[in-house]
């Protein structure tokens, strides 16, 4: 049996009680939002915060909006708010398509969105679609607000940004025309982690020219979840599947996987390549219409 | 610390360990035994009872999570003699060998059809594979929510007409 250590429980009722209680208990203690990650390291005594501060109940930090031109998360929208919300399904597709292959359904009743890309586990799916769509989280703290684009929040392997006495309250996610977008996953059985996993959003100008490219990668060791190089030579050029295949190679050439029981680095590499060129001509074909 | 929840329906105050997970507070807190452990580690599915109105793996969640919130256990089903029509289903089309993962998977069943009274087999697939049955190999299983569904629209028809 799998008994944590010891801890004290307290309740937040809004994201500045959920500061207050940090600042008050210090850097041992942590913030609990579905508990899908903390609660088995607990478990197993990998993680053994002094405090536990329970956000379940800050409403605040839940629904899924728009705000303007930005698609709005709360942080602690689950996993199945997300894969059920029409403004996701109609605006961005890839954050639909990654919550349909995150664990189970029972599982993504109780996990977050926000707790996912704090966990930031290196196999993390949203961390990927979040930053090909390039979204920027917004973290209060005692001094307010302020904002990080996601691909300046992972600091390393399970280590963000966000202080010991701040909180991540939302992702923000811009919404411009003329946008597809799309995500592919190989798990070595349905609900695992990703073997590897690509996210792509792309923007066509109404001739099929890239204006802009999102490519988000994980599970292979891609520096910020993302793969720069291949977005850069996707700009200018016609959004062809030659240009695709080729930005899958570059993908490929730039990540780092390491090898482990879900497979050896040249099978992850090639992976990384295929599934980000399929995500591409899928991102591609939703942009033009031509598939929901 | 003092936590009260409600169990299928009846208030319950308990003295508490905040470490305490909600499918021990549930067996060994308050006896009800009907929701299994298994893995321990959130993968198969024995331990989902409903927090609230949703199906949650009760391994992963605290017990002084859920101070204040309601709770739905298998035993919570059946209506004195009658069984719900999801155990009805089971028990008619098979859906169970030795029964461990029977709770969870009943659990999940009765959150699909109070959202879904016409579920496609593909919907009920989808709805159980965060549970892992090691005896049917899922095909009673599946039938079994069907059947429920059956039951569940003839009932309907009959209270209507
Ligand atoms: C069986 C299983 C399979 C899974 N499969 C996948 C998968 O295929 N792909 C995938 O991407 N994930 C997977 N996950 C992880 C799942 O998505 C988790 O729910 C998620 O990683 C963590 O979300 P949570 O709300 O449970 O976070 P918690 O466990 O509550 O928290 C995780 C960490 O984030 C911190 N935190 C949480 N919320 C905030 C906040 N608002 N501000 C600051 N810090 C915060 C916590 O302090 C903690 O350190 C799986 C999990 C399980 C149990
Ligand atoms: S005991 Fe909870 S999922 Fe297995
Ligand atoms: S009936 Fe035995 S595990 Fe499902």
């Amino acid at each position: 049996m799998q008994v944590p250590a010891q801890f004290e429980y307290e309740r937040a009722t809004s994201v500045a009680h959920a500061v207050e209680l940090l600042t008050r208990y210090g850097p041992d203690s942590r913030l609990v939002a579905g508990g899908h990650s903390l609660i088995p390291m607990m478990k197993l005594r990998i993680a053994e915060p002094e405090t536990l501060i329970d956000i379940n109940d800050v409403a605040e930090l839940t629904g899924i909006r728009l705000d303007g031109t930005e698609l709005v998360l709360g942080a602690m929208a689950r996993h199945a708010d997300l894969l059920a919300s029409p403004l996701a399904v109609e605006h961005f597709p890839i954050l639909v398509d990654a919550e349909r292959v995150i664990a189970d359904p029972v599982v993504r009743n109780r996990g977050t969105v926000g707790g996912s890309l704090c966990q930031a586990d290196p196999s993390e799916d949203l961390s990927a679609a979040f930053a090909a769509v390039h979204a920027v989280a917004v973290i209060e703290g005692a001094d307010g607000r302020r904002q990080v684009p996601v691909r300046e929040f992972h600091v390393g392997p399970y280590q963000t940004v966000v202080g010991d006495a701040e909180i991540l309250v939302e992702i923000r996610v811009p919404v411009r025309p003329g946008g597809g977008s799309a995500y592919e996953k190989v798990e070595r059985r349905v609900g695992d982690w990703s073997v590897a996993a690509a996210g792509a959003a792309l923007w066509l100008d109404p001739t099929g020219v890239v204006t802009d490219a999102g490519i988000g990668l994980t599970a292979v060791g891609a520096a910020q979840f993302a793969a720069a190089r291949a977005e850069e030579f996707l700009r200018g050029v016609p959004g062809s599947d030659d240009a695709f295949t080729e930005a899958g190679r570059i993908a490929a050439e730039d990540c780092r996987p390491v090898a482990d029981q879900r497979g050896p680095v040249d099978y992850k590499r090639h992976l990384a390549g295929e599934l980000t060129t399929r995500a591409l001509r899928r991102a591609a074909a939703r942009a033009r219409g031509q598939e929901a | 610390m003092e936590i009260t929840v409600t169990v299928n329906g009846t208030g319950y105050t308990r003295d508490v360990e905040p470490r305490l997970l909600l499918v021990h507070f549930l067996r060994d807190t308050l006896g009800l035994t009907g929701t299994h452990w298994g893995c321990d580690t959130s993968n198969c599915g024995v331990c989902v009872a409903w927090l609230d109105e949703t199906p949650v793996k009760t391994c992963t969640v605290l017990a002084v999570m859920a101070d204040g919130h309601r709770v739905r256990t298998v035993e919570d089903l059946a209506t004195g003699d009658t069984l719900d029509p999801v155990q009805q289903g089971f028990s008619d089309r098979h859906g169970l060998q030795c029964g461990f993962c029977t709770p969870g998977m009943l659990m999940t069943a009765r959150r699909l059809l109070d959202d879904d009274p016409d579920p496609s087999e593909a919907t009920i697939r989808e709805a159980i594979s965060g549970q892992i049955c090691r005896c049917t190999g899922y095909e009673n299983i599946v039938r079994s929510v069907r059947a429920a569904a059956e039951i569940e629209r003839t009932a309907d028809q009959e209270a209507r007409a």
